[in-house]
C-alpha cells in the first residue's frame, strides 16, 4: 500500500478491481464503509463475480478474468479523449514529457526487440533520449511525437469502449458509467483509491495489471494524496514483511538484489547500481545503495566482512538465472535435480498450481522438512487419501520430518501489515506439547550445521562458520535481539556527514534510522528500510499511542511504518510546485518557504525546494514513470494479452498467445488447453471466501462450520444448459486434473459476451484439502496451469479453462 | 380481522397460554424468581490480557488474548478467549469471521505437538525426539550441500551456490523469525528460496 | 465512526442489572421494578453488511456453543438454519431489482429481535423460563425451561430452537452477560463494517436516521428503519434499503405480530378468571411431569383446542 487502511476513510471513490476487500479483508473494508457513510464516497466493484464487495457497491461492472489491462487502458484512453487529466500533476510529477529513443515500437501485440525463441525482449530501445548533458531529454510542451505522453496516447487508442466490451465482456454503457466516475477524480480536490490484491497479481501479466492502474492514478493525480494511492491489500499477515526482508530467491533485505554470476566482485556489482540522477537536482535515493548493502553484509558476517574482501561479497551465492522461485523449484524437483526441501509455514501441495506435478515433484526428494503449527497436506503428501491424494506410500522414498512450531499466540515479534506498519505482539499462551518457536528451530539447525562444518570442514564452510550470531543464548535468539539487529547498530561512532561534530550514534548504539548508514563498514543493518524500528528510543513497533491530530488517519505514533515512519508514500506529490496542498482539505505536508512539514514524515529531503526536486525520490528521474524503460520484462507499457488458457483469441493481436514474455517450462505448454478450446469451453477462476483463511481455517472447527464443504459457483444459465442443480454434485476438469464438488447456482455469476461469443464463468474457491476439520475436498489447484507472471512468476490462478458436468452422487 | 393460523400453531399457542398462566397462579412463579439467574457470570473476569495481532490477513487487526495464567509471571498460560482490541486504530475492536474464531486455531485438534518422522516407503508418521530430528536434518543438509555445492561456475567465477536443497518461507512468521531464517538459508548458499507472497 | 464498543474489563464487576429489573417473567408475575433501565438496542444496518459471518463466529466463541460441521447445500447459509448452537445466522437472497435492473444481494443477520412485546415469553407455559428485563433484553432461563417448544410458536420471527441434548430452548441472549458489565454483544463488537452497532434504543434510532439519509441520497428512496410496532417495537432493529419490502430479506415479516391466539388466550385468562381453567392447568402440569419436557401429546393438543375454541367463540 502507498497509503494505509485508516487513510481509506479520506477517499471520494473506491475502485475495487483485482481484489475483493469485503470478502478477504473485512476489517480493512470498514474504512470503505466509513468513507461512504461520512464523506458520501462511492464504491465501484469490477469483477467477474458479483462479490461481497459488490453487494455494498454503488456500481458493479462485470469483467472477464484476465482482461483487466484492456479495461484499464480503456479508462486511460477515456480520460485522454475527454480531457480528464490532472495536467499540472502529470507534467510535473510523471515522465509524460520525457522523449523516448527512436527505435521503440509496438505492433501486433509486440514491443520492439522481441525474440520468439527466447520468449524475451532485447529492451535496449525501451529508453529515453539522453542529451549531451547526460540527462534525459524532456519536452515540457508535450509536442514531441516521441514524448511518453504521445506514445501512450497512441498505445491506448485501440482500447475504445467498444473494444473494452469486446475483450472484457463489460457492456459498453456500464464501462462508460465507470469511466465517468473515475474521470471525475482528475480534479485536484477529488481522490480515488485503488484496492487490489491477488485478483491482479495471479495472472501471467499480473505486474502489468497493477502498472496499468498506477498509470491511471498518476494521470488523475491520485498518488501521494490522502484518500488516494495504489493499495495492494496483500494476502497473509506478514507477507509484506517477508518480502521486505528479501526472503525470495533474488532478493536481499530492503529490495536490494542478490548478485548475478556476471557480477564478479563488489565493484562490478555496484557498477550497475549507481542510480545517477536522470534529471538535474533529483535525489535518486538509491544512490545510497552501497550503504544499505555494506551494512547488510556487516549484519550477516560481522568482522568477517571487511573492505578487503568486498565486505564478504563472495559469501553470498550468485545467481545464474533470474531466480529460483516456487515454480522453478518444483520444475527442478520434477526433473530430479533437487534433494531437500523445507516448508516453513507454507503448504505448497495445496497452494501451488498443478497438484499432480507437485506430488510427483515432492516424491522425488530425498528429504522434506515441515515446520508448521498445523498438520498440512504437504507434510502428508505421501499418504493415501483416496481421490483427494491418490498416492502409493510404498512407492515414495522421501524422508519427511514434521516439526511442530508455535503459532502467533505463543511468540513475540513484529508483523508488517499492508500499510507497511510494523506492529509488535506478545506471547499470551504456553505452546502445546513440544511445539517450538521458529527462531529456536532455525537456531538449533544452524548451530548443528556450524558444528558439523567446524569439525568436519566441507564445501565453503566460511559463510556458515563465520555467520554473525550474536545472541545471548545462541540456541534461542530473542525477538528483541533480532529486531535490534534488523534496525542496525553503529560499529564505530557515526557522525553527520555535513557536520562531523554532530554524533548520530556512538559505537555499539542502535542507529536512529537509515540516514545514519555508512558504506565503510562502520554500521550494520539487517534491513535498511526498517531502520528506526528499534532504536535508542526503544521498540517503536510496540508503540500504542493513538493520537491522530486533525483525524487525518495517519496515526503516526502507533507502531512504526517503514520507511522512516512515513505513512503515505510519495506524500510530497500531495502538494503542487509551490509546495501548497493540491487540496487544502487533504493536506499531508506543505512547504513553508524553508522546509517541508505536516501530518506525516515528508517523503522528500526536508529542505528540498518544491519547484526543483521531484517527489518520486527513489527514481533517478525524480518523477513517476508512465513509460517504464527496460524495468519490466514484458514491455514499457502494459498491453492486453489473453491468459494462457483463454476462451477467445486475443482480439487485438490474434497471433500472440498469452503473455509473450512469460516463462513457460518445457512440457507445461503441452498441458495448456488451446485458445477457444472446444474440449474446455468454460473460463474458470479461483478465489478465497471470507469464512476461511487459505488452508489454515479448515483446521478451525468454527470456520469449518461456516463453510464446511468444497463447492464451485456457476450461473443459472450454465446450470440450465448442463442440467446442474443447486446443491447437486458436479465434476470439473481441466487439461491437468479433475475435481468433484457441490454446485452453487447463482445470479451473481452471469455469462459474458466476449468477441461475439458467450463465455461462461466457473468460480472455484480455494480452501479445502484432506487435513483439518472441514470436509475433505479438492480445491482448484488440481486444475490450475503451471505458468507465472512474466516479471515475478506469480502463478496464473485466476484465469484458466475447464469443462463441467453434473454427476449423480458423492464419490468416496 | 381474518385470523389465518395453522392448526398446530393455534393449538400450541393456546395450550401454552393456558398452562403457563395457571401454573403461575398456582404459586410456582414468584418463589423461583430469585433463583432465575439468566445472566451468565462474565467469563473474562480475572483473566490475563495480552496484546497480539491477528495472524491471518494483512489488515493486521489488533487482538487481545485472554488467558488463565500469566506468562510474564512465569506461569503456564492457557488462552481461553480472543477478541478484537478496540484501541487498535485499524480494526477498532472488530474482527472478521476468521479473527473472531482465532481461539479455535490456537486449540485446533490438528495442531502439531511433537516432532515426527515418516521414513522412506512408510505409510505412517512415527515420533522422534527434537534432538534426533535436528541432528538428522543437519546431517542431510550437510551431505547434500557438500556433494552439490557449486563454488565456481564454468568461467571460474566464484558463485558459492547450493541449489539442490530449497527453502519455502512462510507468510505469517514474524520479521524476527524471517530474519533469522534469512541468515541461516543465505549463509548456506541457498538460492531456491521463496515465500508465500504470490499465492 | 460510531463509537466502538470498549474492550472488556477483566476485573470482577457486579452485573448492572439482575432479576430485580425484570418486567416480565413467563407464566408468572413479577413486582414492578423500582427503576426503569435505559432501553438498549442492536441496530443491524443491512446496507453495510457484507455477509461475512463474523457475527456468527463471534457468537459461537462467546457463548461457547458447538454447532455441527454440516455440508454445502448450494447456498451460503451455514449452518443451514438457526440451531440451539447457532443463535444468529446470515441469510442471503439474490434479488433482481425490477426498477433498476440491478442485481442486489440482500444479506440479513437473522436472530432474536428482543421484542418489546415478546411472543415467546407470552406463549411460554414454564414459570420463569423466559424473562424480560426493563432494558429490553429477553432471555431464556434454561433450568426453568420444559422444552415444550411453545416459544417457537409464539415467536413471530421463528427464532428459538430446542436442543436435542438438554431439551431446552435456545436463542440469542443479546449477550446479557456482556451487557451486564457495560459491554455490548459479541456480534456487535466483532462486526467489521459496523453494520451491527449497539447502544441505547434512542441512540440507535438516531444513528439509523443518518444511515437512512445516506441511503436515500444513493437512490434508495424507500430506505427505512424496521422497528415493527406489531410486537411493540424491537430491541434489535434493521436499517433496510427497501423498508417497504422487508420480505425481500429472506422473509423478514412485513407486519410481525404475536399470534393472535396467544393474545387471545391472554385475554381469556384475564376475563374468564382462573378458577374455570383449573382443570386445564392441572392437565398441563401432569403432562409435564409424566411425559417430560419437549413433548406435546395429541390429547394435550386436543384438550387445549377445545378450551381455546370455546374461548375464541366468546371473543370473536
Amino acid at each position: 500500500m502507498t497509503n494505509s487502511w485508516t487513510d481509506i476513510k479520506n477517499t471520494d471513490l473506491v475502485v475495487i478491481m483485482g481484489g475483493n476487500a469485503a470478502e478477504a479483508h473485512p476489517c480493512g473494508f470498514k474504512w470503505v464503509t466509513e468513507a461512504k457513510a461520512n464523506r458520501g464516497a462511492k464504491l465501484i466493484v469490477i469483477d467477474p463475480r458479483f462479490t461481497r464487495s459488490a453487494s455494498v457497491s454503488d456500481l458493479y461492472a462485470p469483467i472477464r478474468q484476465g482482461t483487466d489491462i484492456a479495461f484499464l487502458l480503456g479508462l486511460i484512453n477515456y480520460c485522454i479523449q475527454n480531457d480528464k487529466v490532472q495536467w499540472d500533476y502529470l507534467k510535473a510529477f510523471t515522465n509524460a514529457t520525457y522523449v523516448v529513443k527512436e527505435g521503440f515500437t509496438y505492433q501486433d501485440g509486440l514491443f520492439s526487440g522481441y525474440n520468439e525463441a527466447k520468449r524475451d525482449y532485447d529492451k535496449s530501445s525501451w529508453d529515453y533520449d539522453i542529451g549531451t548533458d547526460g540527462f534525459a531529454v524532456v519536452d515540457a510542451t508535450l509536442a514531441n511525437p516521441r514524448c511518453v505522453w504521445n506514445l501512450l496516447k497512441k498505445h491506448v487508442a485501440v482500447y475504445t469502449p467498444e473494444m473494452v466490451e469486446r475483450i472484457c465482456g463489460t457492456p459498453k454503457d456500464r464501462f462508460l458509467k465507470v469511466a465517468a466516475m473515475v474521470a471525475e477524480t482528475s480534479s485536484p480536490t477529488k481522490a480515488m483509491t485503488s484496492m487490489y490484491a491477488l485478483g491482479w497479481t495471479q495472472h501471467s501479466k499480473g505486474s502489468q495489471n497493477i502498472r496499468a492502474m498506477a498509470m491511471l492514478q498518476l494521470i488523475l493525480g491520485n498518488i501521494g494524496i490522502r484518500g488516494g494511492g495504489m493499495n495492494a491489500l496483500r494476502g497473509h499477515s506478514n507477507i509484506q514483511g517477508l518480502t521486505d526482508l528479501g526472503l525470495m530467491s533474488n532478493l536481499l533485505p530492503g529490495y536490494l538484489t542478490l548478485p548475478t554470476e556476471k557480477e564478479v566482485d563488489l565493484a562490478a556489482y555496484m557498477s550497475t547500481r549507481g542510480f545517477k540522477p536522470l534529471r538535474p537536482n533529483q535525489m535518486s535515493y538509491w544512490q545510497n545503495y552501497r550503504k544499505f548493502f555494506v551494512s547488510f553484509q556487516k549484519s550477516m558476517w560481522g568482522n568477517a566482512a571487511t573492505p578487503e574482501n568486498g565486505f564478504a561479497y563472495d559469501y553470498l551465492p550468485k545467481l545464474d538465472l533470474p531466480g529460483y522461485d516456487l515454480l522453478r523449484a518444483f520444475e527442478l524437483m520434477h526433473q530430479g535435480k533437487m534433494n531437500g526441501y523445507f516448508c516453513q509455514g507454507f503448504n505448497p501441495l495445496q497452494a501451488a498450481p498443478n497438484k499432480k506435478k507437485v506430488i510427483e515433484s515432492l516424491s522425488k526428494l530425498k528429504y522434506l522438512v515441515i515446520m508448521d503449527p498445523l498438520d498440512t497436506e504437504t507434510g502428508r503428501f505421501w499418504e493415501n487419501h483416496g481421490p483427494y491424494n491418490d498416492v502409493d506410500p510404498s512407492q515414495i522414498q522421501t524422508e519427511v520430518y514434521q516439526l511442530p512450531s508455535t503459532c502467533f499466540a505463543e511468540d513475540d515479534g513484529s508483523l508488517v501489515n499492508s500499510g507497511r506498519w510494523l506492529q509488535w505482539h506478545w506471547a499470551g499462551g504456553t505452546p502445546p506439547g513440544e511445539a517450538k518457536r521458529d527462531t529456536w528451530i532455525m537456531a538449533q539447525l544452524y548451530l548443528r550445521l556450524k558444528e558439523l562444518y567446524t569439525k568436519e570442514g566441507g564445501a565453503f564452510a566460511d559463510s556458515i562458520v563465520k555467520l554473525n550470531w550474536p545472541y545471548a543464548d545462541p540456541g534461542d535468539p530473542k525477538a528483541e535481539e533480532l529486531a535490534q539487529e534488523i534496525n542496525g547498530r553503529a560499529l564505530a561512532r557515526v557522525t553527520d556527514t555535513a557536520d562531523p561534530t554532530k554524533v548520530l550514534a556512538e559505537a555499539g548504539k542502535l542507529l536512529p534510522g537509515f540516514a545514519a548508514l555508512r558504506d565503510d563498514g562502520s554500521t550494520s543493518c539487517g534491513c535498511w528500510i526498517y531502520s528506526g524500528c528499534f532504536n535508542e528510543n526503544g521498540n517503536n513497533m510496540a508503540r500504542r499511542d493513538t493520537t491522530d491530530p486533525d483525524e487525518t488517519g495517519a496515526y503516526s505514533k502507533w507502531a512504526f511504518s517503514w520507511p522512516a515512519n512515513r505513512r503515505i508514500l510519495y506524500n510530497r506529490a500531495s502538494a503542487d510546485l509551490t509546495g501548497k496542498a493540491w487540496d487544502p482539505s487533504r493536506k499531508v505536508i506543505e512547504w513553508d518557504g524553508t522546509k517541508w512539514s505536516g501530518y506525516d514524515v515528508p517523503d522528500i529531503l526536508p529542505m528540498a525546494k518544491p519547484d526543483q526536486v521531484g517527489p518520486f525520490i527513489m527514481n533517478p528521474e525524480g518523477v513517476s514513470r508512465l513509460f517504464t524503460r527496460g524495468m519490466m520484462r514484458d514491455g514499457p507499457f502494459p498491453a492486453h494479452y489473453e491468459p494462457f488458457e483463454s476462451p477467445i483469441a486475443n482480439p487485438i493481436a490474434p497471433k500472440v498467445r498469452g503473455n509473450p514474455a512469460a516463462r513457460v517450462f518445457e512440457g507445461d505448454m503441452a498441458q495448456f488447453a488451446e485458445s477457444a478450446s472446444q474440449e474446455f469451453p468454460y473460463a474458470a477462476t479461483s478465489y478465497r471466501l471470507t469464512e476461511h483463511f487459505h488452508f489454515w481455517t479448515k483446521h478451525v472447527i468454527t470456520n469449518a462450520v461456516m463453510q464446511p464443504e468444497f463447492f464451485v459457483e456457476i450461473s443459472e444459465q450454465l446450470a440450465a444448459e448442463k442440467g446442474i442443480t443447486k446443491g447437486g454434485w458436479v465434476r470439473v476438469w481441466s487439461k491437468r486434473g479433475s475435481v468433484v464438488a457441490k454446485a452453487m447456482v447463482t445470479k451473481r455469476i452471469r455469462p459474458l459476451t466476449c468477441d461475439g461469443k458467450t463465455v461462461h464463468i466457473v468460480g472455484i474457491p480455494l480452501h479445502w484439502g484432506f487435513t483439518g476439520a472441514a470436509k475433505k475436498g479438492f480445491g482448484p489447484n488440481m486444475l490450475t496451469p503451471f505458468v507465472g507472471d512474466a516479471n515475478i512468476e506469480t502463478p496464473e490462478y485466476k484465469a484458466f479453462l475447464v469443462n463441467i458436468e453434473p454427476i449423480t452422487g458423492p464419490v468416496a | 380481522m381474518n385470523i389465518d393460523l395453522s392448526r398446530r400453531a393455534f393449538l400450541q399457542t393456546a395450550g401454552a397460554g393456558l398452562a403457563g398462566t395457571t401454573l403461575g397462579a398456582l404459586g410456582f412463579g414468584d418463589s423461583e424468581a430469585a433463583h432465575a439467574a439468566a445472566i451468565r457470570p462474565f467469563k473474562l473476569a480475572n483473566t490475563t490480557e495480552t496484546r497480539n495481532t491477528c495472524p491471518y490477513c494483512s489488515v493486521a487487526c489488533g487482538i487481545i488474548l485472554y488467558s488463565k495464567g500469566d506468562l510474564r509471571k512465569g506461569e503456564p498460560a492457557e488462552i481461553t478467549h480472543i477478541e478484537g482490541d478496540t484501541d487498535h486504530p485499524t480494526n477498532r475492536g472488530t474482527l472478521c469471521p476468521k479473527g473472531s474464531a482465532l481461539l479455535g486455531f490456537v486449540k485446533s485438534p490438528t495442531r502439531l505437538q511433537h516432532p515426527m518422522i515418516r521414513k522412506p516407503g512408510s505409510d505412517k508418521f512415527e515420533p522422534i525426539s527434537w534432538e534426533d530430528a535436528l541432528g538428522r536434518i543437519a546431517r542431510l543438509m550437510k551431505d547434500d550441500r557438500d556433494k552439490n555445492f557449486v563454488a565456481t561456475n564454468n568461467d571460474g567465477v566464484t558463485v558459492n551456490r547450493w541449489i539442490t536443497t530449497g527453502f519455502l518461507a512462510a507468510s505469517a512468521s514474524t520479521n524476527e523469525t524471517a530474519f533469522a531464517t534469512y541468515k541461516v538459508v543465505r549463509s548456506a548458499g541457498m538460492l531456491v528460496f521463496d515465500n508465500q507472497a504470490r499465492v | 465512526m460510531f463509537p466502538p464498543l470498549p474492550n472488556p474489563s477483566t476485573t470482577d464487576t457486579a452485573p448492572r442489572f439482575s432479576d430485580k429489573d425484570l418486567i416480565r417473567r413467563s407464566a408468572s408475575t413479577v413486582p414492578a421494578p423500582e427503576q426503569q433501565l435505559t432501553e438498549v438496542a442492536k441496530l443491524i444496518d443491512v446496507s453495510k453488511c457484507i455477509g461475512c459471518k463474523a457475527c456468527q463466529t463471534a457468537c459461537i466463541e462467546w457463548n461457547d456453543t458447538h454447532p455441527e460441521i454440516g455440508f454445502n447445500a448450494g447456498v451460503y447459509e451455514n449452518p443451514a438454519d438457526l440451531t440451539p448452537d447457532m443463535f444468529t445466522l446470515m441469510r442471503y437472497s439474490e434479488w433482481d431489482n425490477p426498477e433498476t435492473n440491478e442485481l442486489e444481494w440482500l444479506i440479513r443477520k437473522d436472530g432474536c429481535m428482543h421484542c418489546a412485546d415478546p411472543g415467546c415469553l407470552k406463549a411460554c407455559p414454564a414459570p420463569g423460563a423466559i424473562v424480560q428485563y426493563s432494558n429490553g433484553i429477553v432471555d431464556f432461563v434454561h433450568e426453568n425451561c420444559i422444552g415444550c417448544g411453545y416459544c417457537i410458536k409464539g415467536c413471530p420471527f421463528n427464532i428459538p430452537r430446542i436442543s436435542k441434548v438438554d431439551h431446552t430452548a435456545y436463542k440469542c441472549t443479546l449477550c446479557s452477560d456482556r451487557v451486564a458489565v457495560g459491554q455490548g454483544p459479541a456480534c456487535a463488537k466483532a462486526c467489521p463494517t459496523q453494520a451491527i452497532v449497539f447502544g441505547t434504543k434512542d441512540e440507535m434510532k438516531q444513528h439509523a436516521d443518518g444511515r437512512i439519509k445516506d441511503l436515500k441520497s444513493r437512490g434508495y428512496s424507500n430506505a427505512g428503519l424496521y422497528d415493527p410496532p406489531g410486537v411493540g417495537g424491537t430491541h434489535v432493529m434493521y436499517v433496510l434499503h427497501h423498508a417497504d419490502q422487508p420480505e425481500l430479506y429472506s422473509g423478514l415479516p412485513k407486519e410481525p405480530k404475536i399470534s393472535p391466539l396467544v393474545e387471545a388466550w391472554k385475554g381469556v385468562t384475564k376475563y374468564a378468571g382462573l378458577t374455570i381453567l383449573g382443570v386445564a392447568a392441572g392437565v398441563g402440569l401432569v403432562h409435564h411431569l409424566v411425559m417430560g419436557p419437549n413433548r406435546v401429546s395429541e390429547t394435550d393438543e386436543e384438550h387445549a383446542q377445545e378450551l381455546t375454541e370455546g374461548n375464541n367463540d366468546g371473543r370473536v
